[in-house]
């Protein structure tokens, strides 16, 4: 028997009675017909966080997002109003990219003024009117009002800054988040904003990487060396305490113990000496509980893991918290982003404390990397399609479903009715 | 005679500054591979025993001040706790299972 009770129809993925309990098949992550669908039905309609406020502190701080899967490049900048817009990086002129540095495909940030296009000098200003063009009078009824920078639909939640290339988004991004993300809305991210960043290319579609961060059943096998050979079990579980969905979006919750309430010999002596490690630093600043953060009410509560449809984790410890975006670059790529954030280090051993916790995430993310290439490869034999998925993996099966969802949907917009 | 790098308190690591006093986790990930898991045990039973102690020692200055021979030592520590999970976690310098992937630390605080 688990430790944990399960909802009164005996088990969570029969508490969603709409997700079945069959086997399922991956050939949405197979497919390069199913991407290219994926890529409108999902990317070109729902919100997607590109990064936080703190990423543009100043009236003028920009930075650009190359978006694959929407196959477009954005600018996003702080105005002089303080509102945060986004556009697409193209001159209205002859359709150069607007903002780069060294190479136009490569990312960039900064502060500016305003924008300026490298090829005839057209200038905008931070709300994306179009301020100056050079020799305007040998145009032929140019009106500068009717060529300013085309806008893209931004928003942010609690700091998250979202876009949405939906010409006319079907829902607003609070309404998109729903309120079991929204019971978020008191949680202070905005105090954790030191930062260590990541990023990699994968060699995976963009939901089976995600998937080995949304269920834990993985985690004895795969990461066994997370806990030391002596003390290791050979046949170790794992079980989450609470599993939620809300629309297109999931959570789960794992119960923690206190590391410092621990055998010694259950951790690592860098562990111990630095008091830091796989789950962070043992102590953190008291951080306001937010009531979205353990809706399950699991005591001791360890984590909760917020998955937000598509590409997003924020993953939530006591006192500080790691995001992870997954975007996809073709049916078996994708770019992985990822930071832990936490309170700035007041002290050098503070700052040692996160260097532990940021050395130790990259270990085990290198492993789930490492081993996902492998499922892409296999999973690309297309020998098999029948994959059983426990209830300790609902929202793997979660994930799957709502991607072919939206992609149905898409698809039956577009087909004439009755044929 | 080479010019002394640690606080003179650590003065018996001198012979490791030179290769593990490394300020970027790039570099320190790099050494790490690059390294025989000979010489990265030396570097590690070396250190271990004065591993919390130089910690106490860096944990002395404000983050903001660190001076140049307590900032060597913590880049010491950063290279300790990188070789540790070689050591301790892998008994190898490459996470088991990572095979050919590759996820680079792009941005972080300093010190």
């Amino acid at each position: 028997m688990g430790r944990w009770p399960k909802p009164a129809e005996g088990s969570w993925t029969e508490h969603y009675p709409e997700l079945g309990t069959a086997p399922v098949s991956f050939r949405d992550s197979t497919s390069p017909e199913f991407y290219e669908l994926e890529r409108e039905a999902v990317f070109k309609r729902a919100w997607l966080n590109v990064g936080r406020v703190e990423e543009v502190p100043r009236v003028g701080s920009y930075f650009t997002k190359e978006i694959d899967a929407a196959k477009t490049s954005v600018i996003v900048v702080r105005g002089k109003d303080e509102t945060i817009r986004a556009f697409y990086n193209v001159c209205r002129h002859r359709g150069n990219k607007l903002v780069w540095n060294d190479f136009p495909n490569e990312e960039v940030n900064g502060t500016c003024r305003q924008f300026t296009c490298k090829y005839h000098g057209w200038r905008y200003d931070l709300k994306g009117d179009l301020t100056f063009v050079q020799q305007q009078s040998e145009f032929f009824d140019l009106d500068s009002a009717d060529y300013g920078l085309k806008p893209v639909h931004c928003d942010v939640w609690n700091g998250f800054i979202f876009i949405n290339f939906d010409p006319e988004p079907r829902w607003g991004l609070r309404e998109f988040l729903g309120p079991m993300i929204t019971a978020l809305d008191d949680y202070p991210f905005g105090l954790m904003t030191e930062r260590y960043d990541f990023a990699a290319q994968n060699n995976s579609n963009w939901k089976i990487f995600a998937d080995a961060f949304q269920e834990y059943y993985h985690v004895p096998s795969l990461h066994s060396q997370q806990v030391p050979s002596a003390v290791r079990q050979p046949n170790q579980t794992f079980e989450c305490g609470h599993f939620q969905i809300d629309g297109p979006h999931r959570l789960v919750s794992t119960a923690g113990t206190r590391r410092w309430l621990l055998d010694p010999e259950y951790m690592y002596p860098v562990e111990r000496i630095t008091r830091s490690g796989l789950v962070g630093p043992w102590r953190t600043p008291e951080t306001h509980f937010s009531a979205g953060l353990n809706p399950g009410g699991i005591e001791p509560w360890g984590i909760t893991n917020f998955q937000i449809f598509p590409n997003l984790e924020i993953l939530i410890y006591h006192g500080w918290y790691l995001l992870y975006r997954y975007w996809p670059t073709s049916h078996n790529t994708h770019k992985f982003e990822a930071y832990n954030a936490f309170h700035p280090a007041q002290t050098v051993r503070e700052r040692i404390e996160h260097e532990v916790a940021s050395v130790v995430l990259k270990q085990f993310a290198l492993q789930d990397a490492g081993m996902l290439g492998g499922t892409q490869a296999a999973l690309e034999y297309d020998v098999v399609d029948d994959f059983p998925l426990s209830d300790q993996e609902i929202l793997v099966r979660h994930l799957h479903k709502v991607a072919v969802d939206w992609v149905q949907e898409y698809k039956a917009e577009r087909s004439p009715v009755g044929v | 005679m080479t010019e002394s790098r640690l606080p003179s308190a650590f003065a018996e690591f001198e012979p490791l500054a030179e290769k593990w006093c490394l300020a970027t986790e790039a570099e320190r990930w790099q050494a790490r591979l690059a390294t025989p898991m000979p010489e990265i045990r030396r570097f590690y039973d070396a250190f271990s025993p004065r591993f919390e102690e130089a910690i106490d020692y860096c944990d002395k200055f404000p983050l903001d001040d660190v001076p140049d021979d307590a900032l060597h030592l913590l880049h010491l520590i950063y290279s300790m706790i990188m070789v540790s999970m070689a050591i301790e976690v892998f008994g190898q310098q490459k996470p088991t299972d990572s095979a050919d992937a590759v996820i680079d630390r792009v941005a972080g605080p300093v010190p």
